[in-house]
């Protein structure tokens, strides 16, 4: 049989009826502007709840830890090496928070093939000196450009210019959290109390929110150079350099590689966070079981009504087989029915999810926690809009298999005789 | 009369369903080119079912079925299909148009399955059939708006479209009045006469077989005369 034929014969069986193959293909049009809307949707949640830790969490962090010697000076003695040695009562040693040679290592990881991004960060704990009361507070010298270009800094300054940090001296962006305690507003001049002991004076210039309530309360951001200054350090103290990589996945390998290069703690987001990979998984897990099932559903449909289409056309079935056409011809008019109710459908579905999508897109999603989203986020993932192509025409393929397989069997004689 | 178009040879065949009944018993006769054979016999007598088997649809018999030559008994359902397309023209009691295409469309399509001359070229044939048969002005409308008697000869146009060894009916004037049944078998006659067209016809009308070349007179699933 021709193509052209096996077109001509599948057209006019689905016109004949169009009414019923309207229903059918409006069955996996939902079904996959169902799937497409609810992933995209899902996914978009999904982004930006991931985002909210990792926008601002660095894929590898480099950074000195205080904690005891891995070995005690007993150990490196040849005398005691073939000992037993029992030390009690361990103390961390004192050791130096700053990254030694740190701009070298900057200078090194910025030519790494693998690396986005690198900003330097000071941190340190102060105390805010509002009349009587001090609040404990955290405050986070940063390199502006490089923090706002690698981790959306500026999206989380929510009042005042984040700009102003680098270019006014002596500035700090206060959390939101700790500027309503504190009652601050921009242009304050507020008092702080370094570990040290030593009180300086900052110039509010933003103020911060991320979103975590609880870390607003703390956190504060102040420019690289004034935080070496509240430590009283030179101007190459760093105390972390923070590693923004091309592929977040790369980054528990890569953060072996550098604590063995660097010779500091590195610490990798996967380690740090891995209550997220988790979550995350789970909610996309979620979204395609209920993307799929309603795939199943609507093959289910089609399977009924390609099922009832054959009963009703068993006598168009015995005519041809009459007239020469064999089984394996009448299969492939029947697959071909189904397929193009599928394509067709899904063609359909795949432009109706993109509408949903951006009607969702439209909805105001306004939230305290997160200042930078103002409408519903909507994942727009192609390999959504591929999986429900490709499912689309499956299904259809499957639920079209069958009742295929029942028409080529059917018998002409017993149709024709059976009048 | 020329060489045997078709040859039936100790055909018979058996019902198991519930007890076994043989329905045909050792049919033996054949058929040559310009022939015009009815076949008679009281409901019952086993003669369609020995149509369904000449026309290759039945499969399940003993015996040997020769058409131009060559035993069906072997061949699979895609080569026997194909010998259905191009060897045989069948012709129903009910006329079995498919309402889902148009007259001329319905006389095509065993024409484009066949697939041996260009669509235009099975088209224009199908004008001249529907022409032979005086329905070509019917050609653009769907078959339900068709009387029975211009269905039928639509179906025996389709009949005709690949030019088949033989023509095969079953009753196929058993569902129209007289004038009807009269011009179908004018039609039948002129086939014969004109284009030296083989038909093998199962009928319950003795008048319609009684002008044909030749009867084969069917009791209890044997051939009583010939």
């Amino acid at each position: 049989m021709t193509k052209k034929l096996l077109i001509k014969i599948s057209k006019a069986l689905l016109l004949a009826r169009w009414k019923q193959t309207l229903v059918a293909a409006i069955g996996v049009t939902f079904s996959i502007a169902m799937f497409i809307s609810l992933l995209g949707f899902m996914g978009g949640l999904n982004n930006l709840l991931d985002g909210l830790m990792l926008n601002r969490t660095a894929h590898i962090r480099l950074y000195n830890d205080i904690e005891p010697s891995a070995k005690q000076p007993v150990e490196l003695s040849e005398h005691f090496k073939h000992h037993y040695n029992f030390v009690s009562s361990v103390k961390p040693k004192k050791e130096q928070l700053n990254i030694y040679n740190s701009a070298a290592i900057m200078r090194n990881l910025k030519k790494d093939e693998r690396v986005k991004g690198v900003a330097p960060k000071i941190n340190t704990q102060v105390f805010f000196n509002v009349g009587v009361v001090d609040l404990n507070g955290m405050i986070s010298g940063i390199d502006v450009d490089e923090e706002s270009e690698l981790f959306l800094f500026k999206d989380y300054v929510v009042k005042g210019n984040y700009h102003d940090l680098k270019t006014i001296p002596n500035s700090i962006i206060l959390g939101k959290g700790a500027a309503d305690k504190m009652l601050a507003q921009l242009g304050d001049n507020i008092t702080l109390t370094t570990t040290q002991g030593n009180q300086f004076q900052l110039k509010v210039v933003g103020f911060y929110q991320s979103g975590i309530q609880e870390l607003d309360k703390v956190q504060s951001y102040a420019s690289i150079a004034t935080a070496q200054k509240l430590l009283g350090e030179s101007d190459l103290y760093i105390t972390d350099i923070q590693i923004k990589l091309k592929d977040m996945n790369l980054a528990p390998a890569m953060a072996r590689e550098f604590r063995r290069l660097y010779k500091t703690e590195a610490m990798d987001i996967q380690t740090a966070n891995a209550q997220f990979e988790t979550g995350s998984f789970v909610r996309t897990l979620i979204s395609y079981a209920v993307g799929i099932t309603l795939l199943i559903v609507a093959g289910f449909g089609i399977y009924n009504i390609l099922n009832m289409m054959i009963y009703e056309k068993i006598d168009s079935i015995a005519i041809l087989k009459a007239t020469g056409f064999s089984g394996k011809d009448v299969n492939k008019i029947f697959t071909s029915i189904a397929l193009s109710i599928g394509a067709f459908g899904g063609l359909l579905g795949l432009i109706f999810g993109l509408v949903f999508s951006l009607l969702i897109d439209l909805i105001p999603f306004n939230t305290a926690s997160l200042p930078t989203v103002t409408t519903y986020p909507v994942d727009y993932n192609l390999y959504y809009y591929i999986i429900g192509a490709v499912f689309s025409v499956a299904t259809t393929y499957l639920a079209g298999y069958f009742p295929s397989r029942k028409a080529a069997t059917v018998d002409p004689v017993v149709i024709i005789r059976g009048k | 009369m020329g060489n045997k178009l078709l040859e039936a040879k100790n055909i018979s065949k058996s019902f198991h369903d519930p007890i076994t009944v043989q329905v045909l018993k050792e049919i033996t006769f054949d058929i040559s080119k310009g022939e015009f054979i009815s076949v008679i016999g009281k409901s019952g007598c086993g003669k369609s079912t020995l149509l369904y088997i000449l026309s290759t649809m039945d499969t399940d018999f003993e015996g040997e079925l020769l058409i131009d030559g060559e035993s069906m008994k072997q061949k699979k359902e895609v080569e026997l299909s194909v010998v259905r397309n191009e060897k045989i023209g069948f012709v129903f009691q009910f006329h079995y148009l498919l309402n889902e295409f148009s007259v001329l469309e319905n006389v095509m399509l065993p024409g484009l399955k066949l697939n041996k001359l260009s669509e235009k070229e099975i088209e224009h044939k199908a004008y001249e059939k529907l022409k032979i048969l005086g329905i070509e002005a019917e050609a653009l409308k769907r078959p339900n708006q068709l009387s029975g008697g211009q269905k039928q000869r639509v179906a025996i146009a389709r009949a005709l479209i690949n030019e088949p060894l033989i023509i095969m009916g079953d009753e196929p004037t058993g569902n129209l009045d007289k004038k009807n049944s009269d011009v179908v078998f004018e039609i039948f006659q002129e086939l014969v006469a004109v284009y030296n067209q083989s038909l093998l016809i199962v009928t319950h009308d003795n008048e319609f077989a009684k002008r044909t070349h030749r009867i084969i007179e069917m009791e209890d699933g044997r051939i009583i005369k010939m």
